[in-house]
């Protein structure tokens, strides 16, 4: 089996048999990380660009090291450094990138849909590294890679994503794949940062953190930006952590052995106390760890690369 | 010169007529409709299966001159009307300058008399600048040929100004013509308020920002007496609203646009900025509500709101692009395939919203073909099947979210007092 698009734009549109493919293929690499000389040469001479029009540490960096692991050579490429930031449009500057011939054009942009422009402009693959408030489709592969490792499935588990779901892309990208694998999800925050629809793509939307995080198997605590304060959504943060934050007291209202995630980056005694992100429900690091075998199997996969037991 | 239209069915809705006639052109004028009309020395066009209408009237199209002219001109925006069926556009005043005083008035008069394909009915600002803030002197536009009033995209947001506009523009029995839209509200939306924008992580438009607008401005309208007219109305909710004001006599009427008739909010599932406009597609609800407003009489007029664009402005992420979609050279074959072929509304009352129902509004003495009428006329082949193609579009711009649509029934000549401007029979 392979996968039906040469992008990956979003978990939008992929089966779930597509989304295993890539799990059970980031469970094969996963490996290579381990090693000591953690390399292989699956994707030498291969090119990617890594293009990242918003600021990003972890994704970005995750994406290159899985490059790097496969021998891919990587181009940074970033808007600070770029004629993007005097004036040129996104269509001129992917062009201008394209025509240095590269495999794979991995796109972190402010605006949703961006890399979906592209991929009607360009020919290499196009990786969406998160676009707006849409997709973040890596970020949920990586989840749902770590919650597989803990619970062994994703099936009837009852996941609950607490934040601003209404600007969350990491919210979106985990609804549909959590949803398309069949989980419970519940996504939960302030009535002003939930979108009017969400009910319609298959999670319930709750207000009270407290009925979210009822017997949860997994708890995903989301980033809440200062920007969305000033927007009105929330007066203080200090009043947003009192009612949102993941804290101790709460968490012991879902399943004894849930898992507590969050993608980063966090803030500390807001949407997240230190006591539980620090605490041993806690899988934060493992969810970077664990990025760059997701990020490598999707560029093993959308090079064309057999699925890698079927190859042993 | 004389025109003799021989063989066609007419349907003039003003007059209640719907036969086959003839029908005779001179000087400008229609002399008379009527069986068995012999040429005597008159040119003849054999409009033999063909519906012969009033002259299509188009109220809400930007023509984009002066100052935007990569986008449209005079000139391209009334071949693309003659070509679409249009015998008359109102034109916002949305333009660089803005059209707010008589000079710009008289810059689009000449430039219409000069270059115009079809007749140019300029509207002019509700407020000086187009900034919501002091009346602009519509008397003086007036005289100079402004047939109606509005501040288009960026609506009077002050209560206070927009009723002192209501009440001044009773002077002239003008109408005032609202985009309504609570821009607080909207809040940087850019498609509708719904599950469709939410799961594409688009900012929602929702459809409360309009209607809230749409019933201060009714209220107004009824406390002032003056002649509010709402622009593309796109909600369900609007129209409910227009038609209780119509009930309880308010001065109020309204226009709908094609996209917004047969589109709804999936048509931007893949980002695509051709279905990106202001106010935007909506549920599917709302459009069989649109759609029993013309079928019920509250909705007064079909209007494309023709805003062009080029393809390098459109052809960005989709929040950046900019609102607006052409619409002159698709409306007709959109309303015939979507509404009349689909036995939604009768012929006749298209050409209704399309002729007397604009023309009413604007008070021109316009959109029939009764003895002594400006001779404007729109001949229809309902037969006809064309597909959409904006490359041979005469408007600059190719921005329609209807591309490939292959359409039953389209306009194929168009006579503006009394002169053939486009033949495609």
């Amino acid at each position: 089996m392979r996968l039906r698009s040469q992008h990956l734009l979003g978990i939008d549109g992929m089966s779930a048999e597509e989304i295993e493919l890539i799990l059970d293929t980031a469970e094969s690499l996963a490996e290579i990380g381990r090693r000591e000389i953690k390399k292989v040469p699956t994707l030498r001479g291969k090119t990617v660009v890594n293009f990242f029009v918003e600021p990003s540490t972890r994704t970005r960096s995750s994406f290159e090291l899985a490059e790097k692991r496969l021998s891919a050579d990587a181009l940074n490429f970033s808007p600070s450094m770029s004629s993007f930031a005097k004036g040129e449009t996104l269509l001129d500057t992917a062009r201008n990138l394209e025509s240095m011939a590269p495999d794979f054009l991995v796109i972190r942009h402010g605006q949703a849909g961006a890399p979906h422009f592209l991929a009607r402009h360009c020919s290499c693959s196009i990786i969406n590294a998160g676009d707006g408030a849409h997709e973040h489709p890596t970020q949920a592969l990586l989840d749902a890679f770590t919650i597989r490792r803990h619970k062994g499935r994703l099936r009837s588990l009852r996941v609950a994503i607490v934040g601003d779901i209404l600007n969350s892309r990491v919210a979106r990208s985990n609804v549909l794949l959590l949803g398309q694998l069949g989980a419970d999800v519940t996504v939960c925050g302030p009535p002003t940062l939930l979108p009017k629809g969400m009910e319609r793509l298959a999670c319930r939307v709750t207000h009270r953190i407290d009925e979210a995080l009822e017997g949860a198997d997994v708890v995903m605590a989301l980033r809440i930006q200062v920007e969305r304060m000033r927007s009105g959504a929330f007066p203080s943060l200090r009043e947003y952590a009192a009612l949102y934050g993941v804290t101790g007291e709460r968490l012991r209202g879902a399943a004894p052995d849930a898992i507590v995630m969050h993608p980063g980056p966090m803030n500390r005694g807001v949407e997240i106390s230190g006591e539980v992100a620090d605490g041993a429900q806690s899988v934060i690091l493992e969810q970077v760890t664990n990025g760059v075998a997701v990020r490598m199997a999707v560029l093993y996969l959308l090079a064309g690369e057999v699925p890698r037991e079927a190859a042993a | 010169m004389r025109l003799l239209l021989r063989g066609g069915r007419v349907v003039d809705p003003a007059s209640s007529v719907d036969e086959r006639l003839d029908l005779l052109l001179e000087d400008g004028r229609v002399v008379r409709a009527d069986r068995g009309l012999a040429p005597d020395g008159a040119e003849t066009l054999d409009v033999h299966g063909l519906v012969v209408c009033p002259g299509f009237l188009d109220m809400h199209v930007h023509l984009r001159e002066p100052g935007q002219e990569w986008k449209e001109t005079v000139e391209s925006g009334t071949r693309a009307a003659a070509a679409g069926g249009f015998t008359g556009v109102a034109c916002m005043p949305n333009t660089e300058p803005v059209h707010d005083t008589r000079s710009v008035t008289e810059y689009l008069v000449t430039r219409a008399r000069s270059h115009g394909a079809v007749t140019v009915h300029p509207i002019g600002c509700v407020t000086k600048g187009q900034l919501g803030e002091e009346l602009a002197e519509m008397h003086d536009m007036r005289e100079a040929g402004a047939r109606a009033f509005s501040d288009d995209g960026r609506p009077v947001s002050s209560s206070l100004v927009m009723r002192r506009a209501l009440e001044y523009s009773r002077i002239f029995d003008v109408p005032i013509i609202d985009h309504c839209e609570d821009a607080v509200l909207v809040d940087g939306g850019v498609a509708n308020e719904g599950v469709v924008a939410t799961r594409m992580g688009l900012r929602g438009w929702p459809s409360i920002a309009e209607e809230i607008a749409v019933q201060r401005d009714l209220l107004l309208a009824e406390y002032t007496g003056g002649h509010v007219h709402i622009a593309h109305a796109s909600t369900g909710r609007t129209i409910d609203l227009v038609r209780e004001a119509k009930r309880r006599q308010v001065r109020a009427t309204c226009e709908v646009t094609p996209h917004h008739l047969v589109l709804t909010d999936e048509a931007i599932a893949e980002y695509d900025t051709n279905a990106k406009m202001n106010p935007p597609l909506r549920a599917a609800e709302d459009c069989r509500a649109l759609i029993q407003g013309l079928a019920d009489g509250t909705v007064d007029a079909i209007a494309t709101d023709h805003a062009p664009h080029h393809t390098d402005e459109k052809c960005v992420e989709f929040a950046l692009a900019p609102f607006g979609v052409v619409g002159l050279e698709t409306a007709v074959a959109i309303c015939l395939d979507r509404l009349v072929q689909r036995g939604a509304i009768p012929l006749a009352r298209l050409v209704e919203l399309l002729t007397i129902g604009p023309a009413r509004i604007l008070r021109l003495d316009r959109g029939t073909l009764r003895p002594g009428a400006v001779a404007d006329v729109t001949v229809l082949d309902l037969e006809r099947t064309t597909t959409v193609r904006p490359e041979q579009f005469q408007s600059k711009g190719r921005n329609t979210p209807f591309g490939g649509w292959e359409l039953r029934g389209a306009p194929v000549l168009t006579i503006v007092g009394g002169r053939v401007v486009h033949d495609a029979r």
